[in-house]
């Protein structure tokens, strides 16, 4: 049995099914997959293939059925509801296709707020905050509401509200899907200085497999629920 | 998430939504308001009522009487009060007196005297209860209005008239009786040591002719001129007291040293004390109304049955508790309601902010942080419908009052303030909103923070 601590990222026989009406849904259907610290992994698969799903049990957000996951070496099926926002709080940052930012909460709040679920200190907030946002290029929006920024200065508050707890692991779902291939490249710019200066882990879900060949160090394809050796044919990935 | 962080994003979220929050938080003011209004009417009347009783005099006063005498009543304590056998219960005579004069706190210790006579005035006679007044009753506030004055001492052959009285003697000008001269005739009581036959009656002319004997007495008619020196409209002791409801007052021991007939001499006739000089009821004067209590405490000591005020506030307190706990739980009617409309914003909050709550996950709030988050919201609804409520309810109630002395006004009545909001009540409403918020923030809260965060996120 492989030493679990030794990887980020270590799912054995990992399942998640689900049961609509007398129909089982396999999401994600017996997946076995290590990733070590500093990687850069990009989940490749058509639509349904179960790449945000496991972007999801990574996270802690959704819970496997069957197999384990460990992620820095503790195992997340046996972690308690409040562990698990424990571990999404510190070990691991989410970026989101559609950015998901609080529209009522400006630049600043948003970036600021898992720093009030950490429970870190007010005092030491603000400096936190503003150097997370000078590392994304936003030290002067702070004030800003998400709607009066464009759709890749919404994704880099997103990078830096991801980045302000200082997790070891960034999950990135889709971060360029909504965006121009420009703006998508910027972003992912960004996600590199991430794992390249800030030794972070990263797991990234995409339909780009141009955009994943440029960026990650290594592809996994997903289809039908399982990670399979050979990626699906080309239209269909972009599909 | 610590508390300052909990409450800031609590007011931002109520702030987001402020027409909708603003309309609950009327809701429960509403509710708190008519909560605050009936409770302060209850305290208002209960202290009303308070103030009359203080005013009567009462309040340091302890009404002493011998268990040799029945007192009806279906009371446990009456009930044991009968089973005492009369013949060896403690006389009401000079010794308890002197016994009860003794207790620590005690300031004065008169007889409660009380008798019919008739009073003889310009050619007419008329009948009336006569009273003894302790010159300590002049610091009675039944005084302070009183035409004419107070008597000049204990022992002068004065007299006080209630004004139907005065009305009786002159209907025309009552006021011109004071100063004028009326006759008191009564029923003088002579000891007869030895007398076989006690209680037998003689005219003043012959007052050695009764049959006596055997500890009894005899009883002689005799005459006593007084001068009318005051009148007095309301009764005094706030008509509490045997002696209010006399028609006419005159010194307490001028009363003693007429040494008249009472109703307790009968009695003691068929007593085994038969001829002692007993009293019917004394009253014991104690220095603050603070040591009422510990008097009484002491009388009962002694083998007397005791009365005072707080007995009588004792029920008044239990009227006024049922009268409260009425007025709260109707008052109680329109907060149960505004519960209801804070169920409904919060419910409608937790749809409207599913994504947000879905996020707030992602990022690493837990279940814990959007229960607690919701509660805040809850709670900081009932806290300004609660303040809001108290200022609503206080207004209503000065609005009421004003409004009842209008009213009074208009009759020739003395304003009177119904309306009472102690600090307590202002405190327990603006708790009580809160406490209900709550409660009722109790099933939003556990929605919003059961919501799966994978659906939460996928919701538009």
């Amino acid at each position: 049995m492989k030493d679990i601590l030794n990887f980020a990222i270590h799912a054995e026989h990992l399942s998640r099914h689900y049961t609509l009406g007398t129909t089982v849904i396999r999401s994600v259907d017996d997946v076995s997959l290590s990733v070590v610290p500093g990687e850069f992994v990009a989940l490749l698969g058509p639509s349904g293939s179960g790449k945000s799903t496991l972007l999801n049990l990574i996270a802690g957000l959704d819970r496997a059925t069957a197999g384990s996951i460990a992620v820095g070496g503790r195992n997340l099926a046996q972690m308690s509801s409040q562990e698990l926002s424990h571990h999404r709080r510190l070990t691991v940052g989410m970026v989101f296709q559609s950015f998901n930012l609080i529209p009522s909460m400006t630049v600043f709040e948003n970036v600021e707020l898992p720093l009030r679920f950490a429970e870190t200190e007010r005092a030491s907030r603000q400096d936190v905050v503003r150097q997370a946002l000078d590392r994304v290029e936003l030290g002067q929006r702070i004030d800003h509401r998400p709607t009066e920024l464009s759709g890749g200065e919404q994704q880099r508050v997103s990078i830096a509200r991801a980045l302000i707890n200082n997790p070891n692991i960034l999950l990135a779902d889709e971060p360029t899907g909504n965006l121009d291939s420009r703006t998508g490249g910027e972003i992912m710019n960004v996600i590199r200085r991430c794992n390249q200066d800030l030794k972070m882990t990263i797991v990234m879900v995409t339909h780009e497999r141009s955009l994943a060949e440029k960026f990650a160090q290594r592809l996994v394809f997903m289809a039908d629920g399982k990670v399979v050796t050979q990626p699906a044919a080309e239209p269909e990935l972009a599909r | 998430m610590k508390s300052y962080d909990l409450l800031e994003l609590a007011g931002r979220n109520l702030r987001e939504s402020m027409l909708r929050n603003a309309l609950t938080t009327a809701g429960i003011s509403i509710g708190v308001a008519s909560l605050v209004a009936m409770l302060s009417l209850g305290a208002g009347l209960q202290d009303l009522a308070n103030r009359r009783l203080s005013k009567s005099g009462l309040f340091d006063t302890v009404y002493v009487t011998s268990l040799r005498d029945f007192r009806e009543g279906d009371s446990d304590q009456r009930k044991q009060e009968r089973k005492v056998d009369v013949s060896k219960a403690r006389a009401l005579d000079d010794g308890a007196r002197k016994d009860l004069a003794a207790i620590p706190g005690v300031v004065e210790v008169s007889p409660e005297v009380r008798f019919m006579g008739e009073v003889r005035y310009s050619d007419a006679t008329h009948a009336a209860f006569v009273a003894g007044l302790t010159q300590s009753a002049k610091e009675n506030e039944s005084f302070d209005g009183m035409k004419g004055r107070f008597f000049t001492s204990a022992t002068a052959p004065e007299a006080i008239v209630q004004l139907d009285f005065a009305k009786d003697l002159n209907e025309k000008d009552p006021n011109s009786v004071i100063g004028q001269e009326i006759v008191l005739r009564y029923a003088e009581r002579h000891s007869m040591a030895g007398s076989s036959s006690p209680g037998a009656v003689a005219d003043d002319s012959n007052p050695n002719a009764s049959l006596g004997g055997g500890g009894g007495f005899s009883v002689v008619r005799k005459e006593q001129p007084l001068k009318i020196v005051g009148i007095i409209e309301q009764e005094p002791f706030g008509g509490m007291r045997s002696i209010s409801r006399a028609r006419v007052f005159i010194p307490s021991q001028l009363v003693e040293n007429l040494n008249m007939m009472q109703y307790s001499d009968m009695r003691g006739l068929t007593g085994d004390a038969a001829g002692e000089k007993t009293y019917l009821a004394l009253v014991v004067r104690v220095a603050s109304a603070g040591k009422v209590q510990q008097v009484q405490d002491a009388v009962k000591k002694l083998g007397y049955r005791t009365f005072s005020i707080l007995d009588a506030t004792k029920g008044l307190r239990r009227f006024f508790t049922v009268l409260d706990l009425f007025l709260g739980i109707f008052g109680s009617l329109a907060l149960a309601v505004a519960s209801l409309a804070i169920i409904n914003t919060l419910v409608m909050a937790v749809l409207e902010r599913r994504r947000e709550i879905g996020i707030m996950k992602a990022i690493g709030a837990s279940d814990g942080d959007v229960k607690t988050l919701f509660f805040a919201e809850a709670g900081a609804m009932g806290l300004l419908g609660g303040v809001f409520g108290v200022i609503l309810g206080w207004g209503i109630g000065r609005a009421i009052n004003f409004g009842t002395n209008l009213w009074l006004q208009r009759r020739d009545m003395p304003p009177e303030t119904i309306w009472a909001s102690p600090l307590w009540l202002i405190f327990a409403a603006i708790g009580f909103s809160i406490a209900v918020s709550l409660i009722a923030g109790l099933y939003p809260a556990a929605r919003a923070s059961k919501l799966d965060p994978v659906q939460a996120l996928r919701y538009e």
